[in-house]
């Protein structure tokens, strides 16, 4: 980060990043280090990462490639997964393109099916993720961190030592905790930058492969923004309003878009965009640091999980955290355990937190920006 | 000053203009025709002395809300609705239930506020297109079709939810000779059906129910929809201008 850039420019930055890294990719291949693709915020990436190979999100956003995955998959799927799949299949994916080996997680039903048929075009390491969050799933999941290293030992041919995984640790929990750091910002109201803005950062990030450099540079951005917002700049009084649901990016910023176009702000992300991906930390004051990084993935509050405690608790925490008036769920389409779940977070929003909450469902295609345009500002109206 | 309220809906375009004290001057509506800005040429030529543009205050709304390049501000449809359904019916809690053109929504209202709402997804069923769509078919005008199902002989039930599937379905049912009269009842059972879908989704269901938008006239389908919903729908004549009017009721509020 030049510090001589404007922090708007600096945003859009990090909205290249993607674009950017493709050719970081390539790089790294050239130089010997193995890419490990993954698709979930489950995925352990310290693992990856303590075995010298660079991690990477995969997951797809754009509706290009879902006419391709429909000749394999069901139309009624959920766009992420048609998506993510019809990028590995048609190769338009670099990232997919470099990496070496692909990790999934056993979530939804949609995906684990999907990484059967996504094996026969690289191979797929499937962690058999528990769907309950009590001691005997942390044991069963501890169990899957070591058989995913010693995948990986095997694969990549060098040992991973307990040290390496905790150097990996210690990095990605000061990374997470940047990032928490940043998005603690929108607790001030006004707001001192758009939820947008915000956004581009967080999603920017998951394609920087120089960990240590990112780090520094989002804790400098915190700082920088925290002294603008002292010296007078913010972008004035307006609803904020908290996302939560499936993840968000690519097409469906149209959500984003159309929360900020319509006069609010989003404060925080509870979706695999924000609070679910660097919410949390491994415990680094423990024995056994493959159950502390089970535990802390297993803790991510995602409708897969039954029941799903977290998540309600994680939601009620950022709603009188950054002081939100209203929540919008964005869930994508086919979703099930999501839309299922929608249920009781409205519930929950509306009669516990008794604040607006509107959920609108949607895809990765443009035809219904009008409509979506429409209930949020109408949502937006309600505050 | 006077106040004006605009609702270009995708069919109907409908316009109320206010003194400061709420009293209605003048109400009127024509078909939005092919394009929002045709209409709005065409209500500027019909508004009379009452509403000189140079003396307005104008809340727009509606599906062409942006269109009309004058209004002091723009608000949803949804918002208005509740507004105009406050003016029309009262303070007290109330469910509405608006069948407009393209989008049907079910509203929870509380003194003219906006508690919680749900819309039709992308599909038309359910909508004022559908009945458009089908009666066209059935070759008679959309009001007719209130007094054709008032006359139905039989409960017939359309299966498909798709527009273009109904359409295929009513052909093939008057080919067997199906009568007229049990079609129309067909088609309103239909939409009657979609909007109680949509209506369970209200997390409070027993509260008095106002339908507003294009079928407030249809008394038949009024009747329909009461049964099917288990709750009386009771309406006025003058909701089907609940957005114009919410519109200018909110134009009064914010520049008045
Ligand atoms: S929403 Fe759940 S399944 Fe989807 S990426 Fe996030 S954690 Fe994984
Ligand atoms: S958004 Fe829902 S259906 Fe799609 S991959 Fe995530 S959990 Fe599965």
């Amino acid at each position: 980060m030049r510090l001589i850039d404007e922090l708007p420019e600096v945003f859009e930055s990090f909205a290249e990043q993607r674009k950017k890294s493709f050719i970081k990719v390539k790089e790294l291949k050239e130089q010997g280090i193995p890419i490990v693709g993954s698709y979930c915020t489950y995925f352990p990436k310290e693992l990856a990462m303590a075995a010298g190979a660079a991690p990477v999100s995969l997951c797809s956003t754009s509706d290009e490639t879902i006419v391709d995955a429909e000749k394999d998959l069901p139309k009624n799927l959920c766009p992420l997964i048609k998506s993510s799949y019809g990028f590995a299949k048609t190769d338009k994916c670099p990232f997919f393109y470099f990496s070496d080996v692909i990790v999934g997680e056993t979530t939804c039903d949609g995906k684990k099916k999907m990484y059967e048929i996504m094996n026969e075009l690289k191979e797929v390491f499937l962690l058999r993720l528990p769907h309950k969050q009590d001691e005997a799933a942390v044991r069963e999941y501890r169990n899957e961190m070591v058989r995913f290293k010693e995948y990986l030992e095997n694969k990549f041919e060098r040992t991973i030592s307990e040290d390496d995984i905790r150097a990996a640790v210690h990095l990605n929990n000061r990374t997470n905790r940047a990032m928490k750091d940043l998005y603690g910002v929108m607790r001030h109201d006004p707001c001192p930058i758009t939820g947008y803005e915000l956004f581009k950062v967080l999603y920017g990030s998951t394609f920087r492969f120089d960990r240590l450099e990112l780090t520094e540079e989002i804790e400098e951005m915190t700082a920088r923004i925290e002294k603008e917002y002292e010296e007078g700049k913010n972008i004035g009084k307006r609803p904020r309003i908290i996302i939560t649901g499936c993840p968000i990016g690519g097409a469906t910023e149209k959500v984003i878009r159309a929360v900020e176009e319509n006069g609010g702000v989003i404060v925080g992300y509870e979706n695999c965009n924000g609070e679910k991906a660097v919410g949390l930390e491994v415990s680094e004051d423990t024995d056994d640091i493959y159950e502390a990084v089970a535990r802390r993935y297993l803790n991510i509050g995602c409708s897969v999980m039954s029941p799903n405690p977290n998540r309600f608790k994680v939601l009620g925490e950022m709603i009188d955290e950054f002081h939100a008036d209203g929540v919008l769920e964005m869930d994508l389409q086919a979703c099930l355990t999501y839309d299922v779940e929608s249920r009781n977070i409205r519930k929950f929003v509306t009669e516990e937190k008794n604040i607006p909450y509107l959920k609108v469902e949607t895809d990765y295609s443009q035809s219904d920006v009008g409509q979506l345009n429409t209930r949020i500002a109408a949502f937006i109206e309600m505050m | 000053m006077n106040y004006l309220g605009i609702d270009i809906g995708s069919t109907c375009a409908k316009t109320v203009v206010m003194d400061s004290d709420k009293h209605i001057l003048e109400y009127f509506f024509l078909p939005t025709g092919w394009s929002s800005f045709d209409a709005l040429d065409r209500i500027k030529g019909q508004l009379s002395e009452s509403a000189d543009l140079d003396n307005v205050f104008c809340v727009s709304t509606g599906y062409g809300r942006e269109a009309v390049s004058f209004a002091n501000k723009t608000i949803t449809e949804i918002t208005c609705h509740a507004k105009g359904a406050q003016y029309l019916f009262g303070d007290t809690p109330m469910n509405v239930i608006d069948i407009g053109g393209q989008d049907t929504k079910v509203i929870s209202v509380s003194k003219g506020r906006v508690e919680e709402f749900f819309m039709n997804d992308k599909c038309s069923a359910g909508t004022g297109k559908f009945v458009e769509v089908m009666a066209n078919r059935l070759g008679v005008p959309t009001n007719d079709l209130n007094r054709l199902a008032e006359n139905h002989t039989e409960d017939l039930k359309i299966s498909s939810m798709c527009t273009v599937f109904a359409e295929s379905e009513i052909i093939s049912l008057a080919g067997k000779g199906e009568s007229r009269e049990n079609i129309a009842y067909g088609i309103l059972d239909s939409v009657a059906n979609k909007v109680r879908t949509l209506y369970s989704r209200l997390s409070d269901d027993d509260r008095p129910v106002y339908l507003t938008g294009g079928l407030c006239e249809a008394d038949y389908f009024l009747k329909l929809l009461s049964d099917i919903i288990g709750h009386e729908v009771k309406t006025l004549p003058l909701a089907r201008y609940a957005g114009a009017l919410g519109a200018a009721v909110l134009s009064v509020e914010k520049f008045g």
